[in-house]
């Protein structure tokens, strides 16, 4: 048991890790040139400020521990999102629309599922202080564009509405306790449980929450819904109707059950689904409350991405080899070095004494002196 | 796989999956009692079927390693669900999740006493979530099988087990106390897949619910 990490912790190689740090600053640059700022929210902060308005699963996900200086309990973020929510109402305090950008390791106590880590990459862009449409339909312009740069292609991305749901629930009078099982079986697609929950419930409600576990596919859903759900939920369905007609161009798909994140999500929810990924790529909505409880309410909308599990699904993406350059002062060497550098080549220096294992080293090619000039060459494997 | 992968286990829950399979249009080309298979190939060559220990479906539909799957609710307790669509009560594999102890043991008593029961069971969740729900302290005895032998060794209390006719029980004197819930099949479905493939599953889920109703 030498060495071994802890369950679902895990270092990342140089050939992993590139991809992965190659794929942040590309990510971050198409962020930062549409005017999201770049934000490093810390790593821990205490807990009464980390969870505050969010759910009971994102405090059983977060690690925490005794701050020896103050004797507050503290915890290690499993969630960013929160953090940057809090810069924005709390620090920044502007009045007008912010963009804000960030990337940076959380951890969890227990791994998100399947093969996720503990350790994920949070990689995110969120607007602040616009309530209209306009702004999910950047952000989720955003997001197709991130999955594109990422070198993703069959891709979907599915919009939900936390609005359906509470509409229909608190319309069906039901208690905390009963909205959260609804939830779970809605989260499940668990019809048969769905009946038992909703029984005795009234009227059309009762019917409309049964018809959820159905509602999804393409846009046609939503001609569905306004048939078979009652006239209070009308709104909502405008809402995603709109997004329907102005995204009409990406590959979109609407699932009117899926509330993922509801605690915090208060309308449009999205997630975007890659071919071969057993769940989905990127988590995003609208979570105009989060700012209220840091002291001023902020009309919010964004989405977040684990970096490592993107880069993993990447493809596309060329595995360029290093050169291997002897060692030796030569002018005309130095030159040639400095000039396959500029062309964005990895140029390796040798050192002496270490002759045929260049490869490990990632040397697929090296530069040899033949006639009057340097030039590269595959290396001879001997 | 670009097609179908479906999860199915041997025995009863494969022979009860048959007329819904027929019902949907697909025929397994072969029995998994007779060949030793774990993938099964069917009359659809876009849809194959692999061959798993019950317990191991909901894991295969939830890894995406099969896109459905068709597993006990007592399996998917065990499991918890994460990851998983559960759209259709098949209401194949029938039975019931019961508390047995022996004949004579005076279960409501021990129960009243809020004494520490022991209880064997290979459902550790299910057993767990049922006595939290009635305040019962209990110290649960994970077992693979043959439950019924451990009261009459005196190694638990009680058990926890599915119960279909009643036969091993009684064969066994142990009866019956307390009603868990009643078990079937679910048609499970794994969350990624039914996004991105959708329009390959709905008309084998449609088909199925359609033959269930």
């Amino acid at each position: 048991m030498r060495w071994v990490l802890p369950e679902a912790i895990e270092d990342i190689l140089p050939v992993e890790a590139r991809r992965i740090e190659a794929l942040r600053r590309r990510l971050l640059d198409a962020f930062e040139c549409r005017g999201y700022q770049f934000v490093m929210p810390p790593l821990l902060e205490y807990v009464d400020s980390l969870l505050i308005g969010s759910g009971r699963d994102l405090d059983l996900r977060t690690f925490k521990l005794v701050d020896q200086l103050s004797g507050r309990t503290m915890g290690i973020r499993a969630d960013i999102t929160p953090q940057v929510a809090r810069i924005d109402a709390h620090l920044l305090n502007r009045e007008g629309v912010t963009r804000l950008s960030y990337c940076g390791s959380v951890l969890h106590t227990l791994p998100a599922g399947f093969t996720a880590t503990r350790e994920p990459l949070q990689i995110g862009a969120e607007i602040y202080g616009h309530a209209g449409l306009e702004a999910d339909i950047e952000i989720i312009r955003l997001l197709a564009e991130a999955l594109k740069l990422a070198g993703l292609s069959a891709t979907r991305i599915d919009l939900g509405h936390v609005g359906l749901f509470r509409v229909l629930t608190t319309a069906a009078g039901f208690d905390a306790e009963r909205e959260e099982s609804v939830f779970s079986a809605l989260q499940a697609k668990d019809v048969p449980t769905l009946r038992e929950l909703v029984q005795g419930a009234a009227e059309p409600y009762r019917s409309a929450l049964l018809a959820l576990p159905d509602l999804y596919g393409g846009a046609e859903v939503l001609t569905q819904a306004r048939s078979r759900l009652p006239a209070e939920v009308g709104p909502t369905l405008d809402e995603l109707q709109r997004l329907a007609v102005a995204l009409s161009d990406l590959p979109m798909s609407f699932d009117l059950s899926d509330l993922r994140g509801y605690h915090y999500h208060s309308g449009i929810v999205f997630a975007a689904y890659g071919n071969g990924a057993s769940s989905a790529l990127a988590l995003g909505g609208r979570y105009d409350m989060v700012g209220k409880a840091y002291g001023r309410a902020r009309p919010a909308t964004g989405f977040s991405m684990d970096l490592r599990e993107l880069a993993r699904m990447a493809n596309g993406y060329s595995t360029k080899g290093a050169i291997l350059a002897p060692s030796g002062d030569d002018k005309q060497l130095q030159a040639a070095v400095q000039r396959l550098r500029e062309q964005g080549e990895i140029v390796m220096r040798a050192l002496p004494g270490h002759e045929g294992t260049w490869h490990e080293a990632g040397c697929d090619r090296c530069l040899v002196h033949s006639g009057s000039a340097w030039s590269v060459e595959p290396i001879k494997k001997d | 796989m670009d097609g179908i992968t479906i999860a199915l286990s041997k025995g009863r829950i494969f022979d009860e999956t048959l007329p819904l399979l027929a019902a949907a249009g697909i025929t397994p080309s072969e029995n998994p009692e007779q060949s030793r298979k774990l993938i099964i190939g069917t009359n659809r060559p876009d849809v194959q079927v692999v061959i798993v220990r019950a317990s191991d479906v909901p894991t295969y539909v939830q890894y995406g390693a099969a896109d459905l799957g068709i597993a006990g609710k007592d399996v998917l307790l065990e499991h918890g669900g994460q990851g998983l669509y559960q759209p259709l009560d098949l209401k194949i594999a029938k039975c019931r999740m019961c508390v047995a102890v022996p004949k004579g043991f005076d279960y409501q008593a021990a129960v009243q006493r809020g004494a520490r029961l022991r209880v064997a069971t290979k459902y550790l969740q299910t057993a767990r979530e049922h006595f939290g729900a009635k305040g019962v302290h209990v110290d649960l005895i994970k077992l693979y099988g043959s439950m019924e032998l451990a009261p009459l060794v005196g190694l638990a209390d009680a058990i926890v087990d599915l119960v279909s006719s009643g036969s091993t029980l009684k064969a066994n004197n142990l009866v019956e106390v307390e009603d868990i819930m009643a078990i079937s099949s679910r048609l499970i479905v794994n969350q990624a897949a039914l996004k991105v493939k959708r329009e390959l599953l709905q008309p084998l889920i449609d088909a199925f619910g359609k033959a269930v109703k």
